[in-house]
């Protein structure tokens, strides 16, 4: 698959590493190029500085062709936004993206994009862990 | 009407001072502090501090009973955001969006945000407008059907000087319904009219055709177009 990550950062940086080792073709995003240093130096995958906002940024990605796009920034709203304009605008089939609001990821979850909600997931596995 | 406003910046403080001069209940969400005591003590507009992109600071503005809610934080995702959660989930019936990155209109539009402003877009038209030569003044964009008003200066070197409109070859999807002449003659052109140099062309063209028309009235080296018209 072609896949693009935006945000390189610990979850996008090791998902690309993990996604290319299974013979994925990656590009990874990131609007601060020294966060690439997180996937060393002898990453096979492309690179493109920017932000994932940007349609023309996604674009040199290789959006219009890409089998699925991953938005695993820092910030909700960037993710989201990213995952629309992928879904929305570029037509990309599999989109995911990372929303650590669980008030806006439920919201967008409704809305039809595929969310995940770390926060949510750590406050049940404590719970669990905790016997509770 | 009760309107909120997300993003107490420059533009947050003077829309929510407009607003509130005429007569409106206005709520402002402002996340840092030092601008939430601003806007509070300099208008006496109600003030709310916290994320304006969280659902629970939605509700605690009472984002249900808005009747209009304007996102102007410097930020476009945000602002989406916002108007986003506060159509479909506080069912509110009509949202303003600022932006900031002008290719960001089609997306909102797309994302289904009523009404978007970008003043980058606006300073970008003013531009056009005060350079009059070369460029091709958007006086009216009809997005849905894909057409437009636009204004062009004929320069003196136009290869459309002393020729009959006939033969320049305009496009069928582009028509001049008005040449003013000297700044005060307003000529309705048939095909026989010849155009002068200073003539500013009125002309109804669609999106796909603008750049033969730059090329009829300015000459071929005009293909590239500076980049004020974005």
């Amino acid at each position: 698959m072609r896949i693009i990550i935006m945000g390189c950062g610990r979850v996008g940086a090791g998902l690309a590493k993990a996604l290319v080792q299974e013979g994925h073709q990656v590009t990874v995003v990131d609007a601060d190029g020294a966060s690439f240093a997180r996937l060393g130096h002898d990453f096979p995958g492309a690179l493109v500085v920017g932000t994932g906002i940007d349609e023309e940024v996604l674009r040199r990605a290789g959006i219009e062709q890409a089998d699925a796009f991953v938005a695993v920034t820092n910030w909700d709203n960037t993710n989201v936004m990213a995952a629309q304009v992928a879904r929305e605008i570029f037509g990309v089939r599999r989109v995911v993206c990372r929303v650590y609001d669980p008030g806006r990821e439920e919201f967008y979850r409704a809305l039809g994009l595929e969310t995940i909600c770390p926060t949510l997931w750590g406050v049940n596995r404590i719970r669990e862990i905790l016997g509770g | 009407m009760y309107i909120i406003v997300v993003g107490g910046g420059k533009v947050g403080y003077y829309l929510a001072k407009s607003l509130l001069e005429q007569g409106h209940e206005v709520l402002v969400i402002e996340q840092d502090p030092r601008r939430c005591a601003t806007l509070a003590d300099e208008l006496g507009a109600s003030v709310l501090r916290g994320d304006g992109c969280e659902v629970a600071t939605m509700a605690e503005a009472g984002m249900g009973r808005a009747g209009l809610v304007i996102a102007v934080t410097g930020g476009d995702e945000d602002n989406l955001v916002v108007c986003q959660v506060a159509r479909h989930k506080f069912s509110v019936g009509r949202t303003i969006a600022r932006i900031n990155n002008p290719k960001n209109e089609r997306i909102f539009r797309r994302l289904g945000i009523d009404v978007t402003v970008s003043s980058t877009e606006v300073i970008l038209s003013q531009i056009e407008q005060a350079i009059p030569a070369q460029s091709l003044a958007h006086l009216l964009t009809l997005r849905g059907v894909g057409v437009s008003f636009v204004e062009l200066e004929v320069p003196a070197a136009s290869p459309a000087v002393g020729r009959p409109l006939r033969d320049l070859g305009v496009p069928d999807d582009c028509v001049f319904p008005l040449v003013i002449r000297g700044g005060k003659t307003a000529i309705i052109p048939y095909g026989d009219t010849v155009l002068e140099p200073g003539d500013q062309v009125i002309a109804v063209t669609s999106e796909a055709s603008e750049e033969t028309l730059r090329h009829i009235l300015y000459g071929p080296q005009a293909g590239s177009q500076p980049s004020v018209s974005g």
